[in-house]
This record gives structure tokens, sequence and C-alpha cells, in this order.
């Protein structure tokens, strides 16, 4: 009775996950933490070890990953990436040289070697897309004007894992240098077809897929999806770029169509993937590298506030904006936890996981309060500075009316015509 | 009736945000996300910036709410919007213009952005398919047909004073 076993396994690790999701949004908090809390409990030397279904659980962190990366690929538009990549290539170059390098110099501090540099590079620099689109509506801020530029970095990041996914399998493939090179170029080819198709041809690779039977036009994407993903990781490009991909050349009606029809089996085995890195990570391993995951939070949370605020000055938003964008961006989540996982599953550092999951519980927890208190704690500071006036108020029902005279700076816009200093102009 | 232009942001991942400043400088934008549900915000007088209001309305709030703005006979610079991308707008070319008693071919419109002017409307009537070396007024409006970045940079172009 094999699949017994397998059963009660995995109906008490999904039941768990439910409970923990709804704790989580009684609280208004990202689920991921838990799930990843989950994980370790459930995982080798935790609380209670599981046995029967580790090679479903493995799968489905896989299936996942994929899952995750389609949906990512079905929000944006080819047009969305081409439009964003000429007008902010230099704040993704800013962003890039903030945050990427500190999780490289901590890689490198602790003697990992360059490999490991190059994930934990990846794990500290790309914001939670997820989480961010979140805190933003939550806190009512999607119409603000540095939104786009918050947006448009995201989109940026994402794209940049489009090359540096294939990289990273390539280098824990242990590939050469000419291995990665070739690798490389294949990765670039692929995606600058696919962007180049999905521009010109991606309403009849829509109408191809697209069908009025949500059944079939679930079965036709997923099936596309998974048969890319794969061929994607034979070709040492990595299955989560081929998904991307694939999501980023469905368009119109199919996106949508899909990206309702996928949203829940994006959730399950997004929540398996959490899990299944919790499970691979002991728990007794987490408190020695709690140290060098907080000096790395506290780090990456000032560059990636510095690199929202140099991205939405660069676009002519006023100080409180730029304070905001820096705040917002904060966040990091799920992308960390996915390039940490491919480093876990190749087995190059066993110190990387523990520390990967030490630094996203952290800045997932912090990101969304960093998003909220960024701009008042700058202003306070600049008052202090100044010497003047009480600490503020929240913003949270700012009058209509002006409230703090002098609190806006001097270059703040006058209104009319913000300049759309975002895509499309 | 002046009508505003509406200026449109894509938000990846989110949707599309419309926005316009009113005739008090008040400035107010529209997010119409992918769900349907759409977001109304209105902005603090101390950081242009910042929404001062945001309200979320499900889809069919923001039908009710349509239909209580709309006048009895309504008209939109949107004239019809399809989805395979192409939009047509009414773009107004004010008394000050730049473009003000000059020939439609000097503004290179359909090289410069791909979006082709396809009618000018004036108060004497309509011109269908202008040629190049018709001559532009201030208080003509023009019906601009192209992508919705093709119209923006047209809409810029003419905007030219």
């Amino acid at each position: 009775m094999h699949s017994a076993s397998v059963f009660i396994e995995l109906g008490a690790i999904i039941l768990v996950l439910g409970l923990l999701g709804r704790i989580a949004g009684r609280y208004g908090l990202s689920p991921i933490p838990l799930y990843l809390l989950g994980g370790l409990a459930f995982g080798h030397g935790g609380l209670l070890p599981l046995a029967a279904s580790e090679e479903f659980v493995a799968t489905g962190a896989e299936i996942g990953v994929v899952l995750l990366l389609l949906m990512l690929g079905l929000e944006y538009t080819a047009a969305d990436l081409v439009t964003n990549l000429k007008a902010q290539y230099p704040a993704g170059a800013v962003d890039f040289a903030l945050n990427a390098l500190p999780g490289a110099g901590m890689a490198l501090l602790l003697g990992w070697g360059p490999v490991a540099a190059v994930v934990l590079a990846g794990v500290t620099w790309i914001s939670s897309s997820g989480v961010i689109a979140k805190v933003l509506g939550d806190l009512g801020r999607l119409g603000n004007r540095e939104t786009p530029v918050i947006l448009s970095i995201l989109v940026l990041e994402d794209l940049s894992m489009a090359l540096y996914l294939p990289i990273l399998t390539a280098l824990l493939a242990g590939a050469g240098l000419l291995a990665g090179s070739i690798t490389l170029a294949v990765a670039l080819v692929t995606a600058g077809a696919v962007l180049f198709v999905a521009l010109r041809y991606g309403r009849l690779i829509s109408r191809f897929v697209s069908h009025d039977d949500p059944e079939k036009l679930l079965l036709v994407v997923l099936g596309l999806t998974l048969l890319v993903a794969g061929i994607a990781q034979q070709l040492q490009v990595s299955a989560a770029v081929g998904a991307f991909l694939v999501g980023i050349a469905l368009s119109g009606e199919a996106a949508e169509g899909a990206h309702s029809l996928l949203s829940p089996l994006r959730d399950l085995f997004a929540a398996v993937f959490f899990v299944f890195f919790g499970l691979n990570t002991t728990p007794s391993s987490i408190p020695p590298v709690l140290l060098p995951a907080l000096a790395l939070a506290v780090v990456t949370v000032f560059t990636k506030i510095g690199t929202g605020y140099w991205a939405a000055r660069r676009a002519g938003i006023g100080s409180g904006g730029r304070w905001r964008a820096g705040g917002a961006l904060v966040a990091r989540g799920e992308f960390s936890i996915v390039i940490a996982g491919l480093a876990v599953t190749a087995g190059i550092e066993p110190d990387l996981g523990p520390l990967a999951t030490a630094y996203v519980l952290l800045l997932v927890i912090i990101g969304p309060l960093t998003a909220r208190w960024t701009q008042p704690a700058a202003e306070w500071f600049a008052r202090r500075r100044a010497g003047t006036g009480p600490a503020p108020g929240g913003p949270a029902a700012a009058p209509l009316t002006g409230s703090a005279p002098g609190a806006q700076s001097a270059d703040g816009l006058e209104l009319p015509a913000p300049s759309s200093a975002s895509a499309a102009n | 009736m002046p009508i505003p232009r509406v200026r449109t942001t894509s938000l990846p991942g989110v949707g599309v945000q419309y926005d316009f400043t009113t005739r008090e400088q008040r400035h107010l934008s529209v997010i119409a996300h992918r769900d349907g549900s759409r977001s109304l915000n209105l902005y603090r007088a101390d950081d242009p910036d910042a929404c001062a209001h945001s309200l979320h309305l499900s889809e069919g709030e923001s039908a009710a709410l349509v239909d209580a703005l709309r006048p009895a006979q309504h008209s939109t610079a949107l004239l019809h919007t399809t989805d395979l991308g192409l939009i047509a707008e009414r773009i107004p070319l004010s008394g000050v213009s730049y473009w003000n008693g000059r020939l439609l071919g000097e503004t290179r419109m359909r090289t410069a952005t791909g979006a082709s002017i396809v009618a000018v409307l004036r108060r004497t009537g309509a011109v269908p398919s202008p040629t190049p070396d018709f001559r532009l007024a201030g208080g003509d409006t023009l019906i601009v047909i192209g992508t919705r970045e093709g119209v923006d940079a047209a809409a810029a172009i003419l905007g030219r004073e």
C-alpha cells in the first residue's frame, strides 16, 4: 500500500499549506515565508520527516518553477518587454550593479567560490514581482506616478532571468568556458527569436492555442509549456526559461484564458515548490548562516532603496515618489528561491540553501514594511536635519489639500501634465 | 465641448492606466486591471505623484459609474478600439499650434510614427483622406489611426506650439 502513505503525506502537506495560507491571508502577509517554514518543519531533521512522497514532491517542485515562469511570461506582452528594455535599460543596469554585486561579494567573502557567487548574486538581485504588485495594490499606490518606474524595473529583472538562468544552469552543470558560451549564445538567439516571433506573429500563435473550451485550452497550453521546458532543459538552457518564453509568445485572448485557468495550478505547484525547498534545508543549518543573511539583508535593503530612488529621479519624479519607489522594490521572494533551488539541487555549497532561505524569510517580511515606511522615515530624517517640526503621522489618510508645506522637494513637478516617462512614449 | 487628452500608460503585469488633468487642474487616473476591475485614483495636492484616494471598483460597479457619468449623447475622444491593437483617436489642433497654416505633408506623420491621419474635421465639414498638400488650420480635429504608441507619438507631434 505504497499509494496510501503517499496520499496521507501529500494530503497532510497540502492541508497544512492551506491552513498556513489562511493565517497569512488574515494578517495580509505573503504566504511564501510560511510555506518555507512548513517545508522546514516537514524536512530532514524537522518535526515530521516525510519519506514516501518525496519523489512526487520533487517533480511537483520542478513543475512549480515551470508554471511560475510561464505565468510571469503571460503577464507581459512582447511589446511590453521591448519598450521597457528600450526606455529603462540604464535603470536595469544600475539595479544589477547595486543589488547583484553585494550577493556575489558575500559569497566570495565566505569563500564559496565563483559559482556560488553567481547564484547569490541572483538571489539578492531579483525583486519579487508578485509580492510587490500585491503590496502596491494594498497600499492603493497603483495609480502613483512612480509605479510605472517600479514595474519597468521588475520587467527588466524578469527579462534578465531569460539570460541569467541559462548561464547559471551551464555553470552549475560544471560547463567550461566554451560550453558555457555556446549555451549563452543558444539562449540569446532563442530569446531573441521568441521575442521577434511574438511581436510579429503573436496573434497566429495565440490563434493556434486559443480555444473556446477551457479544458482544451488548459491541455494545449500546459502540454506546450512542459514540452518546450523539457526541450530547453535538454539544450541546457533551463526549463524555467523555456516556460517563460512560451508565456511571452502567448498574447491576447489565449493569454487571458490561460492565465485564469492556470492560476490555481500555479498556486498549488508553487506552494509545493516552496515546501520542497524547505524540505531540503535542515533547520539546524540556519542559525550558523543567520549573521551573514542578516548583513546581506541590511545591505541589499539599502541598495534596492537606492536603485528605486535613482530610477524614479531619472523619470522626473518628486522626492516623495523616489523614496516610495525605493521602498517598494525591497521585497525578494519566489525567484530568489527558484535560483537558490537550482543551486541546491546541483549541490554546490551546503550553506547556500539555508542562507537563501533565511535571506528570503527576512526580506519577504521586511519588504512590505519598507514599501510602507521608507518615505515617512526619509521625510522625518530630512526634517530632523532641517531641525523643524514633529514626526509625521502615517501618510495613510492624507488630506486632499497640502498638509505638509515644505515637505515637497523643489523639483517636484507642478500639476498639469506629469511627464509619462514610463513606457509607450 | 473640449475633450481632454487622455494619456495611456501600460502597467506591465497590472493593466493599463488612463489619466488626464481636469479644467480645475486636478489630475485623475483610472487603472483598468486585467481581471476587469477598475481603480479610480485622485492625487494629492502636496505631492502630485501620489494617490490621495484610490477606489477599487468591480466590473459591475464600474459599469454603474459609467452610466451615471455618461451624458445623454456621449462623445468620446476614442472612436473605436479593436482588440487588434489599433486605435483611432481624435486629436484637436490648438489655435497656437505650430502646424497652423502648414501643410499636412510637413508633419511627416506616417514616416515618423506609423500612424495615419485619415480625416480632418472642420466646422465647415469633414475632409476624408487628406493629401500631403492639405493645409492644416488651428481648431481642426484630426482623426488618427495607428498603434497606441503611434497615436501617442502623433499626439506629441501635433501638440507642438
